[in-house]
């Protein structure tokens, strides 16, 4: 899957260095409250699939330096994923 | 360009500082406030995140950790009608006089 790009002025939990990278779904934690909403007083619902995504570290950033095989393990809602 | 928040320090050369150190008193203090007022309903964490992020920022930069808490805390009294800035900044005053 693909992290979905925008930088809404609001709160959210996904980081712009992920944005628009590819990564693997590695785990499906449960459905969370939404943060998104429960920063503004709401209620989170419904509530989101929350995933743990695998990327490439190399993927992320240009000048990497560290092994290939470096991993970045993140988690991220399922309203920020898109397929590829 | 990332909000202020978005990335874990800024990349340079500089060394990571690994020194751990006690906490002081008032950060306890500030660490239980922030219990009790999610106890009572008045913030959770997300929302307390939000407030932080929404500092500018040269104030970002500038505060420690716990003091980002605290000028979060404030910012979501006052939003919520709990406390106004005019009654926090009178105490603040009356404080700094008590103490000359």
């Amino acid at each position: 899957m693909r992290i979905r790009v925008g930088v809404p002025p609001t709160h959210f939990r996904t980081p712009e260095y992920i944005q628009g990278k590819q990564g693997r779904i590695d785990t499906l934690w449960g459905a969370f409250p939404n943060p998104e909403s429960l920063a503004y007083g709401g209620d989170g619902l419904p509530a989101q699939p929350l995933y743990q995504v695998e990327f490439t570290q190399s993927d992320l950033w240009s000048d990497y330096q560290g092994s290939s095989d470096d991993k970045l393990l993140i988690d991220i809602y399922e309203h920020w994923l898109e397929p590829i | 360009m990332p909000k202020v928040h978005d990335r874990g320090g800024w990349p340079n050369d500089d060394p990571i500082d690994h020194d751990e150190h006690e906490m002081e008193e008032w950060e306890r203090q500030v660490d239980a406030l922030n219990g009790v007022l999610g106890d009572k309903g008045l913030k959770n964490t997300d929302q307390l995140r939000r407030a932080i992020e929404s500092l500018d920022l040269k104030t970002y930069e500038s505060l420690a950790y716990y003091e980002k808490w605290t000028a979060a805390m404030e910012m979501l009294l006052v939003e919520q009608g709990v406390m106004t800035k005019q009654e926090i900044d009178a105490k603040m005053s009356s404080m700094q006089q008590e103490q000359k």
